[in-house]
């Protein structure tokens, strides 16, 4: 119980810890206007990475589609800002945001989870794929319009919404939703992400996660010892929905045109959030934060060497790979540098295995 | 009245009729074998008895509430705990938190409570954990808590396995071959475990098993299927002298 306790705070203390250099670097004027941009979207990746490490590595089941979710959770929430833009104050706005970005993919994750936690293994992840496309292509085709009779909706075009002279067009198609309040910033990002991780690693040490660990590990034998495996496999799944829409609240808010474009929430991006997690450790939420924030900045901070980038960052992917699974090498770390080196101390910080604490 | 009560239980699969008219009772208390050759239903008896498959004909009372063809999650809650032939541990998980799970039925608090840690979380986890290290030192496995599940010798999973059974508070135990894959030293440490069970728990038990020496040790009384047919019910020592009995199942 203590280690557990103690396991939470190090994840607490090395986001916090983060936070505190990022906000000094800043401060002393030691970041690039271009670094500064990209650390809301390492905080929301860093999300996204806990809510599909929550249904990969604690439940089990691969989904990859979880872009789709946080897709919703974008558009709802800047809906609903862009909308009461001029009504409401920013503080209760940008809450009300969160709540709705949250429960509509919250809403979306639970009816989607119906159909979908009914397979298994690769056509789960097959369907899950299908459904991040079909959210994203769907709400592509959206015209929504509001003037003052009212709401305005349909599938053509913003022009046959036939608005009033006040109307004004929010959703606009595959142009998306153009000029949402930038409310997000570092430090909500940050606040987000350490909520995320208290949920998320409070649920794993409670009975409720506990269930949902011993479905993962042998569902027959759950089942025999009467856990209700449907009802735990969805809200693992819903549970992951909304966090997955929290990242998207975070994302929608820091971006002027927000599109349900395939380079944001398409299967590709949902791929990259998947490597995040397989890298930083199937069922170690620590690892994926880590994870998600190194190769988050990577090629950003590779930019430099323009046409190498990738190759260098592919390069890093597999060592990464080898460093963090291979037995052989795992064997050899502890071997070389122990459990209490420096090495071995930062080793299992940042490699430690989800089993030594589940 | 008896605990368990089956009464002309059949399945199908197929042209074969895996387990045919099928009666057994079992009153509070007993340890009660069920043995046969290989393929003579006994698993599949265990399995229409939790639930995995619904009988074509029959019916299943179980301390007279009639279990016929409930979910296994219902006849779990009902008060049927099983083992299985090949160990189904929750393998990642440390061995208290297998008990854990089996008692998470009987231990509540809400899912809100469970992700916030606030309100019953501490006082119900205190109770949890103190319950299910009582079990694990009835079992004997109080030093190895916080191991793996998967990192324990064979021997202390089985023990593991019955523990969480016996976690969800059950009325019947079945174990399913316990001693499969066990040397004799294993095999008796096995048997003061499921003797230990009974004196403990005063628990009724149903079990399968293939080592004579096991069953003529430990059951009170016998049920020899083969080909899915009851070919002899009684007193163990009866059972194993009948001449039938020798001639289909032990050889000559």
């Amino acid at each position: 119980m203590n280690k557990i306790t103690k396991n939470n705070l190090i994840t607490y203390g090395i986001v916090i810890f983060a936070y505190i250099v990022f906000e000094i670097l800043m401060l002393t004027g030691n970041l690039s206007s271009h670094l500064k941009g990209l650390l809301v979207p390492m905080t929301y990746y860093a999300v996204i990475a806990v809510a599909l490490n929550l249904c990969v590595g604690i439940l089990g089941e691969l989904s990859i589609g979880h872009c789709g979710f946080m897709c919703l959770g974008a558009f709802s929430s800047a809906f609903f800002s862009k909308a009461t833009e001029n009504v409401l104050p920013t503080v209760p706005r940008f809450i009300i945001a969160f709540i709705i970005g949250i429960g509509v993919a919250a809403l979306f994750g639970f009816l989607i989870g119906i159909p979908v936690l009914r397979l298994k293994g690769d056509y789960l992840a097959i369907v899950t794929l299908a459904f991040g496309e079909i959210i994203k292509n769907v709400i592509n085709s959206f015209y929504i319009g509001i003037d003052s009779k009212g709401l305005h909706m349909n599938m053509k075009s913003a022009m046959d919404l036939n608005m009033e002279a006040d109307g004004n067009v929010i959703v606009n198609g595959a142009m998306g939703i153009t000029g949402t309040p930038h409310n997000a910033n570092f430090t909500i990002g940050i606040v987000v992400l350490l909520i995320s991780l208290f949920i998320v690693q409070n649920l794993i040490n409670s009975r409720d996660g506990r269930a949902i660990m011993a479905i993962r590990d042998n569902y027959i034998a759950a089942e025999a010892t009467g856990i209700n495996v449907t009802g735990y496999k969805m809200m693992a799944f819903t549970i992951s929905a909304a966090i997955a829409g929290a990242a998207g609240v975070l994302f929608s808010h820091n971006i002027t045109t927000l599109t349900a474009s395939s380079q944001y929430f398409g299967y590709n991006a949902s791929i990259m959030i998947l490597v995040y997690v397989v890298l930083g450790g199937i069922g170690n939420i620590r690892g994926s934060v880590i994870a998600a924030c190194i190769l988050y900045m990577l090629p950003e901070l590779l930019r430099g060497l323009n046409t190498y980038r990738m190759l260098i960052y592919s390069i890093i992917l597999i060592v990464m790979m080898i460093v963090n699974w291979s037995p052989k090498i795992i064997a050899w770390r502890e071997k070389k540098f122990g459990k209490s080196g420096m090495f071995g101390l930062i080793g299992r910080i940042i490699f430690r295995r989800n089993k030594e604490v589940a | 009245m008896a605990l368990l009560e089956v009464n002309n239980l059949s399945i199908s699969f197929g042209g074969l009729r895996a387990v045919d008219n099928f009666n057994v009772q079992i009153e509070k208390g007993e340890l009660y074998g069920l043995i046969g050759p290989n393929g003579a239903g006994k698993t599949t008896v265990f399995n229409l008895l939790t639930g995995v498959y619904k009988p074509n004909e029959g019916i299943i009372r179980l301390d007279g509430e009639d279990i016929t063809r409930k979910s296994t999650i219902e006849i779990n809650h009902a008060g049927i705990a099983r083992t299985f032939q090949n160990i189904r541990l929750f393998k990642n998980m440390s061995v208290i938190d297998n008990v854990k799970v089996g008692l998470s039925e009987h231990y509540k608090y809400s899912a809100l409570e469970g992700m916030l840690h606030i309100g019953n979380y501490k006082r119900v986890e205190k109770e949890m954990d103190d319950e299910a290290m009582r079990l694990l030192q009835v079992f004997g496995l109080d030093l190895e808590r916080d191991y793996l599940a998967a990192n324990l010798p064979y021997g202390k999973q089985r023990k593991l396995e019955i523990a969480r059974a016996m976690a969800t508070s059950p009325k019947l135990l079945l174990l399913d071959e316990p001693a499969a894959g066990m040397n004799p030293n294993e095999t008796k440490e096995l048997m003061d475990t499921i003797a230990l069970v009974r004196r403990e728990f005063n628990m009724t038990i149903l079990l399968i098993e293939h080592d004579m020496k096991l069953v003529s040790g430990i059951c009170e009384k016998l049920t020899v299927l083969n080909f899915g047919r009851v070919l002899c019910q009684g007193d163990t020592k009866d059972v194993l002298s009948n001449p039938e009995v020798i001639t289909a199942y032990l050889g000559e």
